[in-house]
């Protein structure tokens, strides 16, 4: 049998809270971290990640005290993100028992961090988290530097199956990409409209003119051992994984990509299985209201032909 | 550790306190010139200990570290079994190879088993076909979690020590080796839930049987 495909149950925590927000806002409570941790874990999960989502914006530490108690129940592997700034914190984090860290607006700002964290801990450890948004301004970009991948929309299904990229007269790189599925909103997919997906710091509220494709790709030569990657497209809306940004990505690298953002059913995680080649799916309101078991999510995964562990 | 029923465990920095304790696990996060940088001092105490019948435990690269030499790096491994450690082929699979993978169990051969000095009694022979101490009541296809970007390949001469397979890609990757009081997992029976557990009680039960002869 072959590696199985992840499930992955995310806790957004706030001072020792559980959150969920929509669109990078929080909004509501959810638990008990470190009870969800022993449930989802019972039920099933293959690993979990826990997000200090408040850390980047006003400099808290990721709570240590949290990660050793969840590490003294559960025996599935588990990430820690939110708020690691630099190789102390990470390793703090790692020394109290969490099995990787994930950093996203340190890795920006300082990328030596992927590689110094590497070559101590090993890249296992070293998940950086991309944040991506389409960004719909185009007409200014500097086309002899070629460094944004540009999409527009095609009109059939499944585009970029067939690998089409178009080059045209001022020799721009055109991707056509994937609408989420058939019967998806379009309010995320304005038909016709070129853009590219730019990676955002500080939880999403920050621009950085990097193209997410370009940055997956160094990422990976820096020495991250995985991407978590997030659309804030479809985060928080329960409309589906962003497959486009998803495709994309996992066509630039050769390390595993998690999806998130988006899920808001089993079928969702039976899409970006199907229709991408990521290797785990994340998903957190889901699970959090008791909507979904991890257990039945998995039992439906796996009765629909994708390898997963029960 | 405790969780799994061990008495006294303690991560030791040198192996001067070696002799106090009834089993040792190599962990496996980090890579191979640096681990083994991290025990250079000790490495002839951590070799004579191995070599005393002491119970030891290699995860993932602290299995690999058991090995000749590995192509992550360029110092010379611990030489306990003949064999080097090979990447991944990025062109055919992702690496690192991470998540749940199931593991196959190998047939047991009972003639090598004499070879190794394991003697019969020690071996539940109903548990499974693989003979294996460290996967006794492990059934074949469990799922267990896998971080790796090597494997190993054991020498011609070792080839019998390994007890399970995995499949990656085109890869059947050696998961599980046994060999007298050596075990190695290219997994991580830490964070492989209920038959991690599993396996981690094995090694402590090994651990409490066995009288470490030293030959001082």
């Amino acid at each position: 049998m072959p590696l199985t495909k992840r499930i992955i149950p995310c806790l957004d925590v706030d001072n020792g809270r559980v959150v969920k927000g929509v669109h990078f806002a929080k909004v509501k409570d959810a638990g008990d971290p470190v009870a969800l941790a022993r449930k989802y874990s019972d039920e099933g999960a293959d690993e979990l990640v826990f997000l200090d989502i408040t850390a980047s914006q006003e400099g808290r530490n990721t709570m240590k005290n949290m990660v050793r108690r969840v590490a003294r129940v559960i025996d599935i592997p588990f990430t820690v993100g939110g708020g690691i700034k630099k190789l102390d914190d990470a390793r703090a984090i790692l020394l109290n028992g969490a099995d990787k860290v994930s950093i996203n607006t340190a890795a920006v700002k300082n990328p030596e961090l992927i590689g110094e964290l590497m070559s101590i801990f090993g890249k296992q450890c070293v998940v950086v988290a991309i944040d991506a948004k389409r960004n719909y301004e185009c007409d200014n970009i500097d086309n002899d530097k070629n460094d944004k991948n540009i999409f527009s929309l095609g009109r059939k299904r499944d585009y970029m199956d067939k690998d089409k990229s178009i080059k045209n007269e001022n020799n721009i790189k055109y991707n056509q990409t994937p609408m989420s599925s058939e019967n998806n909103s379009e309010e995320f997919y304005e038909q016709g409209k070129k853009f590219w997906f730019e990676v955002k710091i500080y939880g999403g509220k920050e621009g950085t003119g990097i193209d997410a494709i370009q940055w997956a790709k160094k990422i990976e030569s820096l020495g991250a051992g995985e991407i978590l990657l997030t659309s804030i497209d479809t985060d928080g809306t329960e409309y589906g994984y962003d497959l486009g940004l998803t495709k994309a990505i996992c066509r630039a690298v050769r390390i595993p990509v998690i999806a998130s953002g988006g899920c808001g059913e089993p079928k969702h995680m039976l899409d970006v299985f199907k229709r991408t080649d990521v290797d785990a799916a994340l998903a957190a309101s889901i699970f959090h209201y008791d909507k979904f078991s991890v257990n039945k999510v998995k039992k439906y995964l796996k009765d629909n032909g994708i390898q997963i562990r029960i | 550790m405790d969780r799994n029923g061990a008495v006294n465990a303690s991560i030791i920095r040198d192996m001067k306190s070696l002799e106090n304790f009834h089993g040792l696990i190599l962990p496996g996060v980090g890579n191979f010139d640096p681990a083994i940088i991290s025990i250079r001092e000790d490495k002839e105490m951590l070799v004579a200990a191995i070599k005393s019948k002491m119970p030891v435990l290699g995860i993932c690269l602290g299995m690999e570290m058991l090995f000749n030499c590995s192509q992550e790096g360029t110092l010379e491994g611990l030489r306990i079994i003949d064999g080097q450690v090979l990447m991944l082929d990025k062109k055919k699979v992702k690496v690192p190879h991470m998540g749940w993978n199931s593991i196959q169990l190998v047939e047991h051969k009972w003639n090598v088993s004499k070879k190794t000095r394991i003697a019969e009694s020690e071996i539940d022979r109903g548990s499974n076909m693989s003979g294996s101490r460290l996967l006794h009541r492990v059934g074949d296809n469990s799922w267990v979690y896998f971080v790796h970007s090597y494997r190993i390949l054991p020498g011609k001469t070792e080839r019998h020590i390994v007890v399970a397979n995995s499949q990656y890609g085109d890869n059947k990757i050696p998961s599980v080796i046994e060999k007298g009081n050596v075990f190695g997992t290219q997994f991580h029976p830490e964070k492989s839930g209920p038959i991690g557990s599993q396996i981690i009680k094995n090694f402590l039960k090994v651990c409490s049987s066995t009288v470490i002869a030293k030959d001082k």
